[in-house]
């Protein structure tokens, strides 16, 4: 492997590249997808390939290609110098690159029980107990359950003599209960909506104790159909791990990518109010109680690595401190345009991808003190909403809108009866700011995504979030008519 | 077929399947998906990023019986060939039997559609791309304004053999050029143009219409939400197609019963008459789907009341009649997808659109929607690059954004006038002919800053 990737970068620096970097990554996939008991889609995946980017003078362009061989390195590593010249046509300000030190050495995600070679047998049978389990109960449509895994393995090498080498390990399953009776479909799911996720090995899959779960969520989703609509209004709401890391995600993890906010993203994603300038005045972005951290040496998150993908080692930045917006997302191009050095997040998904700043761990930090059963108790009026079910969030990541599979009335400090259809609304730096009450550790849990899109060509990501509960006051819930 | 490219794809098709029948498969559908990539993105009116790849899949479904396990692989050598018939045949050999598994699909009559081609788009360079986004840029320049977007080009190879004698492929090519501007006091406008041949892309219009909107919706004020009637523009008006595909267009949809649909049911305008048609050439045509069934011009809506929804052969199977050409690659948990979505042009210059509407808003596009009840098809979503108060059939100014709360189907009841004039839009998946619509009621449920 080290022969084709310092061919593609003696080939690139012969043409005329001042810096070069190639990603060689091979990634294989599992997936098993059950339907009300029917094994409906199990699936294995393989491919493999590098990329080339390079810098001249400083435009960039990247080539890639499946074919590993000497020749395609050459041809690969020619194309991308030439896209490189042809950006150079429309290019204002050259790209500089901060000066990290070369990346050394290898990372592999932990792991004690291989995914991989855990039978097939065992993994359908697994997901099966849950599906059967949810699905006895009467009124349930149908159900879905699923467990994906996914390793990579990834050699990167650059102009400047890194060269690092890691294995990643993803899994990830969740079961999921559906009631339909006319117009009205709810659901229930756990460990949240998206699925349980964690970089690790099939011990965080029966960590999870689907099939334990299957039977009360099944039963919630039945409730729900006769439940009544969840009432409008401004109200005090708490929110559970499976609907908070979201919040997080679309609320503080897009709005500090720095390459969101020099408008690199503009024509797709969007771009973020959290502009520099508020970087400078120490801009309130929540209640005190509000400490957010990136973090990719977080344990099972999606987002921890050795290394990011231009050879940057991992570490933890904050990003808003005691409720102080203080730090970015940031890469080896953007971080020194606010005086940093980066802040290792830029990655790609897989060989034919550039990098990107993407989020690693955004985690919420939990706060000595009170559980998340205590915050209830706490609680005098309000609505407890669990697990996402709708999300949509403005171009610079103000206006918020998320919906929820369930909420829960909580009068005089207890979890009362079930509403449908609930929804909240808001903007962030308001809604974060009226954050009264963070759960401690007992509530604080690794979840993730592994869908978050970015970038054109599109890219899927893979990042983690560790969050406990949090309250927030006075909050606009139930929009829409229905 | 007569492009090589086609022909390649298909006999590295023919090899897969026969490793996976040397494997003991009794039925075996190998897909072949092979594209040359391209795309040049620019921001701060300057190119920042610029990519190109090649790449390749073989995806191959191996049946024994009813048991299914599908692999997939880039490696196109004997030994990646006969590795992956081992790991569809070991997924086969311990999975469950899909009891109404009804079979692969048989060959039906595909034939190939010359317009999905363009050489000069599978032959686009890097500089073409550039000098298109040059175009874009100097259009912003002479604005006023920043141009930030994306010119992709690019040549997809497909072919499908299974063990039932489908023998198909085809090479097709797209290309899309979308620039958002942005200028001083806020303003943001959007254009895009996608086609089969990106020689016929107009970089400097497109340019010149985001830039225009971009000056229009400068110094935007708030407005209050509420119901308003509403003008969209063809960039927001694909969002409905693609949702109601996304809902409710599925033949698994309405089986599961979290569709809308129910054939002969009125639930829109007598305005609205919607096609699934991969043949229509002014979209992005394909000739036949990911299982190797020749795409079917299917009616979704015809005046308003539902017409059919699209087949795989796996739902086709389930309702005892044949696939209309829909599936998408295996295993698909999701189930058939309108991929070609074509909205029948209506009668009104689109100019006149506004004209009647005593106060309502022009709407550009919509950004980052999404569903709150997938049935009724409510979805949220935001205002995005240009929403203009209307009063008395004419725009008087521009306004922030606004977050609506919507049911797509009362939206499509409500379309009081359907324009002359269509666009071809890349949508979710695939190429969406839409044009621009007058509805006579949209619920916006907030706003925001800008």
């Amino acid at each position: 492997m080290r022969d084709l990737t310092q061919r593609a970068l003696d080939t690139a620096t012969q043409l005329g590249a001042g810096y070069a970097d190639v990603r060689v990554v091979r990634r294989v996939d599992e997936s098993i997808a059950i339907k009300s008991g029917r094994v409906e889609g199990v699936a294995t995946g393989e491919n493999e390939g590098f990329g080339v980017r390079v810098l001249v003078d400083g435009a960039w362009g990247f080539a890639s290609s499946l074919r590993l061989t000497a020749e395609e390195a050459d041809r690969v590593a020619a194309d991308a110098v030439r896209i490189a010249r042809a950006s150079a046509t429309a290019l204002r300000e050259p790209a500089v690159l901060d000066d990290r030190p070369p990346a050394h050495g290898t990372y592999e995600t932990p792991v004690v029980e291989d995914p991989f070679t855990v039978p097939l047998e065992r993994k359908i049978a697994d997901l099966l107990a849950a599906d059967e389990a949810a699905s006895k109960i009467k009124g349930i449509a149908f159900t879905e359950s699923m467990y994906a895994a996914q390793r990579e393995w990834k050699t990167f090498a650059a102009t400047d003599g890194s060269l690092t080498e890691q294995t990643i390990t993803h899994v990830g399953s969740a079961v999921e209960a559906n009631a339909v009776d006319g117009d009205e479909h709810q659901r229930r799911s756990y460990p949240d909506s998206g699925g349980g996720w964690n970089a690790a090995g099939y011990e965080y899959v029966r960590g999870l104790r689907l099939a334990e779960h299957a039977e009360p969520l099944a039963d919630e989703a039945v409730a729900l159909l006769t439940a009544p609509q969840c009432p409008s209004g401004r109200f005090t709401i708490i929110l559970d791990p499976s609907q908070l890391y979201l919040q997080v995600h679309e609320s503080c993890g897009h709005p500090t990518e720095l390459d969101r906010v020099y408008g690199t993203e503009a024509s797709y994603a969007g771009t973020s109010f959290l502009t520099t300038d508020k970087l400078d005045e120490g801009f309130r972005y929540g209640s005190d109680l509000v400490t957010i951290v990136a973090d990719a040496t977080a344990p099972g998150g999606m987002g921890s690595f050795g290394w990011d993908d231009e050879g940057v080692a991992a570490q933890r930045v904050p990003l808003v401190q005691d409720g102080i917006f203080v730090g970015y997302l940031s890469s080896r191009e953007t971080a020194p345009r606010i005086g940093r050095r980066s802040g290792g997040a830029m990655r790609a998904d897989g060989w034919n991808r550039i990098p990107l700043i993407r989020m690693t761990n955004i985690n919420l930090l939990p706060r000595p003190g009170m559980s998340l059963d205590d915050i209830v108790a706490d609680t005098d009026d309000g609505l407890y909403l669990s697990s996402n079910r709708s999300w949509s969030i403005d171009d610079r990541r103000l206006n918020f809108q998320f919906a929820t599979e369930v909420a829960y009335e909580v009068k005089g400090g207890k979890k009362g009866r079930l509403f449908k259809n609930p929804t909240y609304t808001g903007i962030t730096y308001e809604f974060w700011r009226s954050c009264d009450a963070v759960g401690d550790e007992r509530s604080y849990v690794m979840l993730g995504t592994p869908n978050c899109g970015k970038g054109e060509p599109g890219q899927t990501g893979h990042v983690g979030h560790a969050v406990p509960g949090a309250r927030f006051r006075d909050v606009q819930v139930g929009v829409g008519k229905w | 077929m007569n492009d090589e490219r086609a022909r390649d794809a298909l006999a590295l098709a023919e090899r897969a399947l026969a490793f996976a029948e040397a494997a003991g498969a009794s039925e075996a559908e190998a897909l072949v998906m092979a594209e040359d990539a391209a795309l040049t993105r620019f921001a701060n009116s300057q190119i920042h990023q610029n990519v190109a790849e090649t790449n390749a899949v073989v995806n191959l479904r191996f049946v024994v019986g009813k048991r299914i396990g599908v692999a997939s692989s880039g490696r196109t050598d004997d030994e990646g060939l006969r590795t992956l018939a081992e790991r569809a045949a070991a997924i086969a050999g311990v999975v469950e039997e899909l009891p109404d598994w009804s079979g692969l699909p048989t060959p039906t009559a595909v034939e190939p559609i010359a317009a999905g081609y363009a050489s000069a788009t599978a032959d686009a360079s890097p500089e073409l791309r550039a000098d298109g986004v040059r175009q874009v840029i100097a259009a912003a320049d002479a604005a006023g304004v920043t141009a930030y977007g994306s010119f992709a080009t690019g040549t997809e190879t497909t072919a499908v053999a299974n063990s039932k004698g489908i023998r198909v492929g085809e090479t097709r090519t797209a290309a899309q050029l979308l620039t958002v501007s942005m200028g001083p006091g806020g303003g943001s406008g959007y254009a895009e143009q996608a086609a089969v041949d990106a020689t016929t892309i107009d970089a400097a219009a497109i340019g010149r219409q985001a830039a225009h909107t971009a000056r229009a919706s400068v110094d935007a004020v708030a407005l209050e939400a509420g119901d308003y009637p509403v003008v969209l523009n063809e960039y927001a008006v694909v969002d409905l197609l693609d949702m109601l595909g996304y809902l409710g267009f599925s033949a698994l949809a309405v089986q599961e019963e979290r569709s809308f649909v129910e054939v002969g049911k009125r639930v829109g305008s007598e305005l609205v008459t919607i096609v699934d048609d991969g043949r229509d050439p002014t979209g992005l045509p394909m000739a036949f789907d990911y299982e190797g069934v020749a795409k079917q011009r299917v009616s979704l809506l015809e005046a308003g009341v539902c017409g059919g929804v699209v087949y795989d052969a796996q739902t086709a199977g389930r309702d005892g009649v044949s696939s209309t050409g829909h599936g998408l690659p295996a295993p698909n948990t999701y189930g058939p997808f309108p991929l070609n979505q074509v909205m029948t042009a209506g009668t009104t210059p689109r100019d006149e659109l506004l004209a009647g509407m005593e106060r309502g808003l022009l709407v550009t596009r919509f950004h980052y929607t999404n569903p709150v009840h997938p049935k009724l098809v409510i979805v949220t979503g935001m205002t995005r690059d240009g929403t203009f108060l209307v009063e008395d059939g004419k725009v008087v100014g521009p306004v922030r954004n606004l977050r609506f709360t919507q049911s797509y189907l009362d939206a499509i009841a409500a379309v009081s006038a359907v324009s002359q004039e269509r666009m071809t839009i890349k949508g979710f998946l695939g190429g969406v002919v839409v044009p621009a619509l007058r509805i006579d009621g949209w619920t916006f449920t907030g706003t925001t800053e800008h």
